[in-house]
């Protein structure tokens, strides 16, 4: 039932059960995927106030833009195969298979801990060029987004040792498939707020 | 796989079962154990916001006769008590207490979805709670900048706490925020996917409506301040300089630059404005229920009020400004917000004449709950007009930072929303408890609070007008202030202090009626709303003993013709309705009950 329809039904009016013999949820999943979704939500709006803030701060005189180092580039690619592989794992449960599982699902890990590493070398780099998080708003902008980004990359891999050490420890694909479906989900969400963060840093 | 309820889960009764004390009481996955615990909690605080509130009173209604309220004292009160009573007591309480309590039940739920996600909530919650009150034992003490918190003030040496009581302050709000999160997804799927057979959306009491969107609010608005506390630790902590502009203090240039202390206000009321919602809509649900059940009535024009609750939700981000119109922004700018504000009204007022229309040739029973949600009708219309007076900006601009705004903000989201905590414990009270309370002492309770609240802010608006400024320690000679301004600051005080100690008259009251009240019946007050139909009272773990319940019927029917009773269960089936045998059948009455 829409949304709409749903506000304008007349509840006094109409007596008796509504809908099938089994109670319905608002939305025909699982609340796991309901309550991801809504976390999706949450975080874009963290990460789309720090933007804004972004814009705001970057009107001020002092700001002196940073160019962020090439090295960015090569993190995003890892990021990318991540994602990609996490979309492999994804695709094998969503089959019903265990071939290949194992190597999709771990291999995505290593990628986005891969990445993670990139982007703390890139700290170090801009920090021993004496870029550091005081002397501009720009630096101070340029540590905080990409360190939230981590954080958040950080809790999904929480997530996802979870879902590999069960994997390891023998469970079969289709006890592993929500785990795996929901972190894919939001490794693709991920890689999305990354790929905007770092368009806004470095075009600005 | 297709979605799969909780009630239709192998092992449904298997899931979480305490074995234990401490797995029953302490480390409890039980959303009921965990509403009393989130309720307790914020209610601790409360009492500390209360205590530190009667502090300053005492200096500004006889200043200097208490020694240790000096004037670094004097702000660190204030602004623990702002930050404590929004925050910590009056969201934790609406939504972490009665949303805990009253989703699942009202749902028709045994529990929330995720249970062992509720239990950290709560205690991530009280780890919030500590780390506030560290700071009243760090050196410095906690931050004294006002409950805003607005930047350079917070970090100057001037202002107390400025070292570690602002640290304390923010990190303790960022985990907060991380608690309230955690709740936040429990309640908002809990409502929308574990809902029993047959309840829809529109069959959900307004108190769910109230929560649920109060708490979509809270998702999407606490996230402000967490990006607020976040850059702010960073120029404490570590020196940037997102807010903190080019400063000299005493003399000596300090380490910050450029940075916009605007640019704090924004995202604060980006938080603060819809914060006032997180408060208000959880209230409205609440009362609203209250005044049906005890008016013997259906709440007028239920559409219109979750349509009013949606929109005023979603309103309430667009009106934040309002609260800056003296930062100096645009006029422009600032007539859109005023315009905003305005059109915010609209659903609100419609509320309040639903529920004076709901009262309106009600079968009214002058129940103890009923006398706060009366009281709360009169003390939101009263702190709802002086906002429209606020709302505009050629108004505001001389009564900003007065006391007006004090008895404007006390009297909307202060005294109105406890009058319907209130209201609300005692209606709810016989069910979570088994017990009844003490009639004669709810009764003074309510006349003290009620009339001491009018006592502590009716003159307050009095002193707004002749430009008393708030936030002062101590008023001094002031050519445009009488001497008289001080009594009548003196008689405010010593009405808060009656408010204040005939509050201990509640908490005898439900303690002392645990033990020793009469024994509750299961559904008192004759509500029809599911959580009065739990086979036992008060419900024990998982709600609803071997099968759920199904629901036939919207929440509200009260004095329906022809039925035998005057409240129908939303779990009573249509072929079991009960009705009043022919001989009996007044043809007359219910045609004038149908004229209602």
């Amino acid at each position: 039932m829409s949304l709409f329809k749903n506000v304008t039904t007349k509840p006094w009016e109409r007596k008796g059960v509504i809908g099938g013999m089994r109670p319905e949820g608002a939305f025909d999943t699982e609340a796991e995927r309901v309550a991801l979704s809504f976390f999706l939500i949450i975080a874009s709006v963290v990460f789309s106030l720090f933007t804004v803030s972004y814009y705001i701060r970057m009107e001020l005189p002092d700001w002196q833009p940073l160019s962020e180092p090439a090295q960015l580039w090569f993190n995003t690619g890892l990021l990318v195969a991540s994602s990609i592989l996490f979309q492999w794992a994804r695709n094998i449960v969503a089959r019903g298979e265990q071939r290949n599982l194992y190597t999709a699902l771990i291999g995505a890990g290593v990628f986005a801990i891969l990445f993670i590493v990139g982007q703390l070398v890139t700290w170090q780099s801009l920090q021993s060029a004496g870029y550091y998080m005081t002397s501009n708003p720009a630096n101070a902008f340029y540590y905080l987004m990409t360190g939230l980004h981590a954080v958040h990359l950080l809790g999904g891999l929480w997530v996802w040792s979870k879902s590999a050490i069960r994997l390891i420890s023998g469970a079969e694909a289709k006890d592993l498939k929500l785990s795996i479906e929901l972190c894919a989900l939001y490794w693709h969400f991920l890689l999305l707020v990354w790929l905007v963060l770092f368009a806004l840093l470095s075009n600005t | 796989m297709a979605y799969v309820p909780l009630a239709d889960r192998d092992h449904e009764m298997e899931m979480h079962h305490p074995h234990t004390w401490i797995g029953k009481y302490v480390w409890s996955q039980d959303h009921k154990v965990i509403a009393i615990q989130y309720g307790s909690i914020a209610i601790f605080t409360g009492v500390v916001g209360l205590v530190l509130s009667l502090m300053f009173r005492m200096q500004l209604g006889f200043p200097d006769t208490v020694d240790f309220v000096d004037p670094n004292f004097y702000y660190q009160a204030i602004t623990m008590h702002g930050m404590i009573m929004v925050v910590y007591f009056l969201t934790a309480l609406f939504l972490g207490g009665f949303g805990n309590y009253l989703v699942p039940l009202m749902c028709g739920a045994r529990d929330m979805v995720f249970p062992f996600m509720n239990m950290l909530s709560v205690w991530v919650f009280l780890l919030s709670v500590i780390i506030l009150m560290a700071s009243f034992f760090v050196g410095g003490g906690p931050t004294g900048a006002g409950w805003t918190l607005y930047p350079p003030q917070t970090a100057m040496e001037g202002t107390p706490g400025h070292d570690m009581g602002i640290i304390l302050m923010l990190v303790s709000l960022a985990v907060f925020i991380v608690a309230f999160t955690m709740g936040g997804l429990n309640y908002v799927v809990t409502i929308l996917q574990y809902r029993c057979r047959g309840l829809t959306m529109m069959r959900l009491p307004l108190s769910i409506w109230g929560i649920f969107v109060a708490t979509v609010l809270g998702l999407f608005a606490f996230p402000a301040l967490l990006v607020a506390a976040i850059m702010m630790l960073f120029d404490t902590l570590l020196g940037t300089s997102f807010f903190m502009p080019a400063v000299i203090e005493a003399g000596t240039a300090l380490d910050h630059n450029g940075g916009s202390p605007i640019l704090f206000q924004h995202l604060f009321w980006f938080f603060g404005h819809p914060e006032v919602y997180i408060v208000a809509l959880p209230a409205f649900g609440l009362v609203s229920d209250v005044l049906s059940v005890h008016a013997r009535k259906n709440i007028f024009g239920y559409r219109m009020m979750v349509w009013a609750i949606i929109a005023i939700g979603g309103l309430s981000f667009i009106v934040w400004a309002h609260h800056m119109y003296v930062s100096g922004m645009n006029p422009y700018f600032g007539f859109f917000f005023a315009t905003t504000t305005l059109i915010i009204a609209v659903p609100t007022a419609l509320k309040v004449y639903n529920w004076v229309l709901t009262l309106w040739e009600g079968d009214i029973r002058m129940n103890v709950p009923m006398y706060f949600a009366i009281g709360f009708i009169f003390t939101f219309i009263h702190g709802g007009l002086t906002g429209l007076f606020l709302g505009n900006v050629v108004i505001d601009l001389p009564l900003s930072d007065t006391y007006f705004v004090i008895a404007h903000f006390h009297m909307v989201m202060g005294v109105s929303p406890i009058l319907v905590l209130y209201a609300a414990i005692y209606h709810w009270y016989p069910k979570m408890s088994g017990r009844m309370f003490h009639e004669g002492m709810a009764k003074v309770h309510f006349w003290l609070t009620f009339l001491g609240a009018y006592a502590i802010y009716l003159p307050m608006h009095y002193l707004g007008f002749l430009g008393v400024p708030r936030r002062y320690y101590a008023l001094g000679t002031t050519d445009f202030i009488p001497a008289s301004a001080q009594d009548l600051n003196a008689t405010i005080t010593i009405a808060a202090l009656i408010v204040g100690i005939s509050q201990i008259l509640f908490f005898i009251n439900i303690i002392w009626s645990l033990k020793y009240g009469k024994k509750a019946d299961p559904n008192p007050w004759g509500a029809a709303s599911l959580e009065w139909q739990t086979p036992d009272t008060p419900p024990v773990h998982g709600n609803w003993g071997d099968k759920l319940p199904t629901v036939y019927r919207w929440a509200y029917d009260y004095s329906v013709p022809g039925a035998h009773e005057d409240f129908i269960p939303q779990n009573t089936p249509e072929s079991e309705e009960p009705t009043v045998s022919d001989e009996h059948f007044d043809p007359d009455q219910d045609k004038s009950l149908a004229d209602v």
